[in-house]
């Protein structure tokens, strides 16, 4: 990590700041009320059908879904950061120009926002742990190691989706990935239901994505049946998609502004 | 003694096919104000990119404060500041948080990025809009604010390009006497123009570009002496008619040029080739006698207007 990363991070920060209040609603309200509607609508359901306890590993529903749901608001929250921001950079603000004249490099400003997306998953997963340590049915220490799961499932999706955004020539592609990559992978991507209730196929795309095993040592923390070995397994699967990303995003930014 | 700040040789540009940049030799002095100047498409933006390493040099030598561009850019980068063509300023930022955000890039502590700041924002005449957002900031002060923020790391030398394109005339005059006074600190400018006038106000020295070539070379004054006559008479005749009535002029002056809209006569004395016009019993529409400017080197040298 270089200084001029941190730098970066930064500006992103100062920008940030402007709009934090819009923000604050996607990011920390939305997964509550997911939490409220599916944990008591859902859970009063679920927990009823006597079945559906040996499906879930023993957990109420509502401390089942509680994990997924923090995940799920990183990956999203971190595809998000990566489209339209990485675009005003190259072609609208082109802030990203600006800094190419300076002694920073594209490797300063990829792993920069990266850092800058870290935090902001980081923070957005600590306020949604927070609210859930409130609650008795998903208070757990387990949510304390789940915030960097979460940081890293964010950078899972945001540094290939910025590879992705830096190489764009227009902004039409971001909503096709909100809704054929993110909103499905949010659906049936083991969030809300163990992936064995879905078929094989369906259940190996899912296995494909980061997600799923962001998701499964979630919560493996919060309900305290994650091994050390299981979970560094997954969460290196994981790791190396932000890594991919984030090496393709440096070459294509290099290309992009240095041409 | 002078120090070359840049040394270009045979530096060439190509993007696939394209060659933007086609083997110029530049070199430019500490303390000179030198010009590229040349039509939209001549290779200035390219060479400029080039000299501000954020461009491969695809072929020849470039070298910057004895500094190779590809091994150096970094170190480079740090001793030059940048206005481009389209501002890259954070336009939903203030404007005393664009300069202390860029001072954080050239590793500047926060206290000494304030203290700059605060002078470059005298400098820019933006000091009471320290706070405004610099979306609403007219074109000119965020020209200007461009201009503040590429001072922030103290550069020995600025590249300016089309510094003042799209401006109105008097914040045009604006930012040129500012140049002028970073000129007369001692600071080193480099800038492109498509402007004759802007050349003429700001470049001890200039190269005229054209198809990634350079035809000329000199001070502005040089320039116009080496290739132009001492006035330029200009006449218009009536609307589609000046085609027609132009081989009528030859003879007068040295050389006549037809454009679409009117016919120079070049000549010492513009004053006596109208006589001599009038004399053949042509009747123009309008006439008007002035100095050779860069403009007219400019046709010379191309055959085109710069606004081509």
């Amino acid at each position: 990590m270089t200084t001029g990363a941190f730098r970066v991070a930064g500006w992103h920060l100062a920008l940030y700041r402007r709009l934090w209040r819009m923000n604050l609603l996607s990011s920390f309200v939305q997964p509550l009320m997911y939490l409220l509607g599916l944990g008591v609508g859902v859970g009063a359901l679920v927990d009823r059908n006597s079945a559906s306890g040996a499906t879930l590993g023993g957990a109420s529903y509502v401390a089942f879904v509680a994990p997924g749901l923090l995940i799920t608001a990183a990956m999203a929250l971190g595809a998000i950061e990566s489209m339209w921001s990485v675009m005003g950079g190259l072609k609208w603000q082109r802030g990203y120009h600006g800094i190419a004249a300076t002694p920073l490099e594209a490797r300063d400003i990829v792993l920069g926002h990266g850092v800058w997306i870290a935090v902001r998953c980081g923070l957005s997963a600590t306020a949604v742990a927070a609210a859930l340590a409130y609650f008795p049915d998903t208070r757990s220490w387990g949510l304390l190691p789940a915030v960097p799961v979460a940081m890293l499932v964010g950078l899972s999706f945001a540094m290939p989706i910025m590879a992705f955004s830096i190489n764009t020539e227009t902004d039409g592609a971001f909503a096709a990935i909100q809704r054929f990559v993110i909103i499905p992978l949010f659906l049936f991507g083991g969030a809300f239901y163990p992936l064995s209730q879905l078929p094989v196929g369906v259940q190996w795309i899912a296995k494909a994505a980061p997600l799923w095993h962001g998701v499964i040592v979630a919560r493996g923390f919060t309900t305290h049946s994650a091994g050390a070995l299981w979970a560094v397994g997954h969460l290196a699967y994981v790791v190396a998609f932000a890594f991919a990303g984030t090496t393709l995003a440096v070459r294509n930014l290099r290309r992009k502004l240095y041409s | 003694m002078t120090e070359s700040l840049i040394v270009a040789r045979q530096l060439v540009k190509r993007f696939g096919e394209f060659t933007a940049v086609d083997g110029i030799d530049v070199e430019v002095q500490r303390g000179e104000a030198f010009g590229f100047l040349g039509p939209n498409g001549a290779g200035k933006s390219s060479t400029m990119r080039m000299i501000g390493c954020v461009s491969p040099v695809t072929s020849g030598s470039l070298r910057l404060f004895g500094l190779d561009p590809a091994t150096h850019g970094a170190q480079i980068r740090r001793r030059l500041g940048v206005v481009p063509q389209l501002d890259t300023l954070d336009t939903e930022l203030t404007v005393q948080e664009n300069l202390w955000l860029y001072g954080r890039y050239f590793d500047l502590s926060r206290s000494e990025a304030k203290r700059r700041a605060k002078e470059l924002l005298e400098f820019a005449q933006l000091a009471d809009r320290a706070d405004s957002i610099v979306d609403h900031l007219s074109g000119g002060m965020k020209r200007r604010l461009s201009i503040a923020r590429s001072l922030i790391n103290e550069p020995e030398m600025l590249l300016l390009d089309e510094p003042t394109t799209g401006l109105d005339p008097q914040a045009r005059h604006v930012l040129w006497d500012r140049l002028y006074r970073l000129k007369q600190q001692g600071v080193t400018l480099v800038l492109t123009t498509h402007y004759m006038d802007e050349a003429e106000q700001l470049c001890d020295r200039l190269v005229v570009m054209d198809q990634g070539k350079i035809v000329a070379e000199g001070s502005p004054r040089e320039l116009i002496d080496r290739y132009s006559t001492r006035e330029v008479l200009e006449l218009r005749f009536t609307a589609g008619t000046n085609e027609a009535l132009a081989p009528q002029v030859q003879g007068i002056g040295e050389r006549q040029e037809l454009l679409p809209d009117r016919v120079l006569v070049y000549a010492d004395d513009g004053e006596a080739a109208l006589a001599a016009t009038h004399a053949r019993g042509l009747q123009p529409e309008s006439a008007l006698v002035r100095r050779s400017s860069l403009e007219d080197v400019f046709l010379l040298l191309t055959g085109r207007t710069l606004a081509d």
